[in-house]
């Protein structure tokens, strides 16, 4: 018989020390520093307070947006149609107000209430018709891009001079657009971590099985998942056509991407269970942060689109490394 | 001895901040099934591992003919002529019994897939390991026993000398096990080397010829299978355990759980009878027998057509999880990771999500009130973790499966249906597990338990009911329940409720 008389010593799994951990989770609030602290060293106009405010306003649409597909990336989904809706929802805004004549308020809500019905008609189609997320709100995409053409006649429409306020700066430096952006992110940290829908999210996209069978109603909680899309989508086309004055139908096209672009680099993950409100604020600073750099060295536009394509491919491929490291 | 194919010396792995295997000796010769036997935990994987190519020893060395050798990657270890074979098989499930087995090489002509030289192939491989399975066939629709055998003939296919076997019986039913058995046997005959995992320890003496036993990393013992099994145990663990079915029977009191008539076409018909407060109710039967079926329909996980289900003499309304747990139920399902547990969340994380609608007040969770409940209920089930902070994807089965019970006391249930609560656990959670029944039961719950572990059953059960074909075909007391009688009824011929 065999005995060795090896006694081990062991630790508990899954231990790491604090600092790696925070590494770990935060590695694009670094990557953001280190970008920020570079472009302060070459160009002199980067840590201007004007220049990061413009920073600020250039991210906000992308933000307001990236936060509500925070919501549907960390329950599995993707949602395209953010950009379309959020479009759609200005158009209406400004055509209640303007061709109808409703008084703002009312055509704001309106405007809020057509965001929120896109997410909702999204989820019934995902969560009833059983259409994958991708599909469901590809057709939105297409549909939300069209209506905004249709009712528009394809021209841009005036917003109401009362919205249209919240493209403009508070006491002459802070914008409303950060501000809102602010807010906004705000209520998704607390949605995500303190509410019943965004702990269900969690566990929904960590295990659609395991969640049901824990009681969790999982086609109300899509519902609400990608009404909240809808309902941030329409903030953001208020934000942006308030900026230009003007509701556009083509508006926000392709900012579909931008967004899940900014979840992604804020280290949510695609398959779902995985993602935080500021990791997403953070993404979609990485970003904005890079147009405006590459804008100050004068980096052709032509040249910035490969350079922000390499940065997700990095951002994502430095977090699947990282995760094979600690499995 | 000249006809040892693997040798390992000294190995050694480390994670970071654990050392998962500590000098692990081990020699594998050609004709004998070798068993590897130890707790979850013990190492057992973490060698296979190394062995199949998907881990790099830290230190030690591994000899094949006596020739040390690096296996870096999955074609080293094939090139070597070592094949394994997981729990989780390693098919895909759309293509065809051929197309898996010829995957990456199939026979080629001009260029084209010679689909008719594939399928002869195939069909000569599975005669080999004796099964009856047309190679044409896609993977998808063959049970879990066949899709095993179709692995084994894969092994074959690429030359296999050394067969490593990951718990193949775990999933099996007992005729299915002595097929496994007799290929097993058929393999070691015909010179192949087989390492056999497994957590049973009456399958030892039948099929093994050595057993090596893994503690903490280290190999422990290498001793003959005819080695008594308090022997093995006591080697596993370190010390002995009194007693491997510690059922501890409380008077039963009122009835909690009533199903009547419950049926669903071409699942089940005709499901009645009663679970008693203080009782276990075991429900045994073949694999596919209709019982997970019935389980997941009492708890409203699935509908069903006809029948009522009560609960403490109210009817449950069909199809409604919700409602179920409001009423009491809890439901501990067979397929631990895919359908109780979060993986990717932490351990509080999977503790509160029954509770977590409960602790909710105008939708705002108390995720401190939820982090109390989970460390005290953590604390009573002495889950073995670093903290409630802990992925659960990283604990031992074992932990695994007291978390998924643990959030069911959390919802205070009543009624609790355990399927399969102790697969692929290892031989110390599971009696920690029993003792859980026991006190469950003490205080007054009342447990359905679905096992296909026979001993398991008779040992825990109050009463046993057995399945057979989707009917309910007998129910002993748990004086008249013995592997014999159970068995008979379970293959009785009655009219099978699953087809019309």
């Amino acid at each position: 018989m065999l005995v060795s008389t090896n006694v081990l010593q062991r630790k508990p799994p899954g231990r790491k020390p604090p600092a790696a951990v925070w590494l770990g989770e935060n590695g694009a609030l670094v990557a953001l520093v280190v970008l920020a602290v570079a472009l302060s060293l070459l160009s002199g106009d980067f840590l201007t307070v004007t220049n990061l405010l413009n920073v600020g306003v250039q991210a906000a649409v992308t933000a307001i947006l990236a936060f509500g597909a925070t919501f549907v990336i960390i329950t599995g989904g993707i949602d395209l149609s953010v950009g379309s809706v959020a479009a759609l929802s200005a158009i209406v805004l400004a055509w209640t107000a303007t061709d109808a004549g409703l008084p703002w308020p009312l055509a704001t809500v309106i405007a809020l209430a057509v965001g929120l019905a896109c997410g909702l008609v999204n989820a019934a189609l995902i969560a009833y018709g059983k259409l994958p997320p991708f599909i469901a709100t590809l057709a939105m995409l297409g549909i939300a891009r069209g209506l905004a053409l249709v009712i528009s006649q394809g021209s841009p429409i005036a917003m109401p001079e009362a919205v249209s306020h919240l493209g403009d700066t508070i006491g002459d430096y802070l914008p409303v657009p950060v501000v809102v952006m602010l807010i906004m992110g705000l209520i998704t940290a607390v949605i995500l971590s303190r509410t019943y829908s965004g702990r269900a999210m969690y566990a929904i996209g960590g295990n659609e099985e395991a969640a049901r069978l824990s009681g969790i109603n999982v086609n109300r909680q899509k519902l609400i998942t990608y009404a909240l899309a809808g309902l941030f989508a329409a903030v953001a086309g208020i934000v942006l056509a308030s900026r230009l004055a003007s509701a556009q139908p083509q508006a926000a096209a392709g900012y579909e991407l931008d967004a899940i672009a900014a979840v992604v680099i804020g280290g949510a993950s695609l398959s779902g269970g995985k993602g935080r409100a500021f990791g997403t604020f953070v993404g979609a600073l990485i970003l904005a942060v890079l147009r405006n750099g590459l804008n100050l060295l004068s980096v052709s536009a032509f040249w910035q689109q490969v350079v922000i394509g390499v940065v997700i491919a990095l951002a994502v491929l430095l977090d699947t490394l990282r995760r094979r490291g600690t499995n | 001895m000249n006809d040892e194919i693997l040798r390992v010396e000294g190995l050694r792995k480390e994670f970071p901040g654990v050392v998962a295997l500590d000098g692990v000796d081990f020699t594998l010769r050609a004709g004998e099934v070798h068993v590897l036997l130890g707790e979850n935990g013990a190492g057992k994987s973490t060698l296979i591992k190394m062995l199949s190519g998907a881990y790099h020893p830290d230190g030690g060395r591994i000899l094949v003919d006596g020739a040390p050798v690096e296996i870096r990657t999955a074609s080293d270890a094939q090139r070597l002529g070592i094949a394994t074979i997981y729990q989780e098989f390693n098919l895909v499930p759309q293509l065809t019994v051929g197309e898996n087995l010829a995957l990456g090489r199939p026979p080629r002509r001009f260029g084209f897939v010679d689909t008719r030289r594939m399928h002869e192939q195939a069909g000569e491989l599975l005669r080999r390991v004796g099964v009856d399975v047309d190679p044409r066939t896609p993977v998808a629709r063959l049970g879990i026993a066949r899709m095993q055998m179709v692995e084994i003939a894969k092994a074959l296919g690429l030359n296999a000398r050394v067969l490593i076997m990951d718990e193949p019986t775990a999933v099996l039913t007992t005729t299915e096990v002595e097929r496994l058995f007799d290929i097993v046997r058929q393999l070691r005959d015909q010179g192949v080397a087989i390492v056999f995992i497994t957590h049973h320890l009456e399958e030892i003496p039948q099929i093994g010829d050595r057993v090596t036993v893994l503690r903490d990393g280290s190999s422990v013992a290498e001793v003959p299978a005819t080695t008594p099994e308090d022997e093995l145990v006591r080697l596993m663990v370190g010390r002995p355990i009194d007693q491997q079915y510690p059922r501890e029977p409380a008077a039963p009191g009122g009835t909690l759980l009533q199903v009547r008539g419950l049926r669903r076409e071409g699942e089940f018909a005709d499901v009645s009878f009663e679970v008693r407060a203080g009782e276990v109710v075991g429900l045994a039967g073949l694999v596919g027998a209709g019982r997970t079926e019935v389980a997941r329909s009492i708890f409203g996980a699935d509908a069903y057509d006809s029948g009522e289900v009560l609960v403490n003499g109210s009817p449950l309304a069909r199809g409604d999880v919700h409602a179920a747990m409001e009423a009491g139920l809890g439901l501990v399902p067979e397929d631990r990771k895919g359908q109780g547990l979060v993986l990717g969340a932490d351990v509080g994380e999977n503790l509160g999500l029954v509770t977590l609608r409960r602790a909710s007040r105008g939708g705002f969770v108390d995720r401190p009130g939820q982090r109390r409940a989970a460390a005290e209920v953590a604390r009573q089930l002495g889950v073995r973790m670093s903290g409630l902070g802990q992925e659960v994807r990283t604990l031992s089965g074992g932990n695994q499966q007291k978390i998924v019970i643990g959030k069911w006391l959390l919802a205070k249930a009543s009624v609790l249906i355990l399927d399969e609560p102790t697969r692929g656990v290892d031989v110390g959670a599971k009696v920690e597990i029993y003792q859980l029944i026991n006190s469950l039961t003490a205080s007054g719950h009342a447990v359905l338990m679905i096992s296909s572990d026979l001993p398991e059953i008779l040992g825990m059960s109050d009463r046993v009911l057995v399945m057979a074909r989707g009917r309910l075909v007998g129910e002993l007391a748990a004086g008249e329940a013995t592997q014999d009688s159970v068995m008979a009824l379970a293959v009785t011929e009655v009219e099978d409720a699953r087809v019309h």
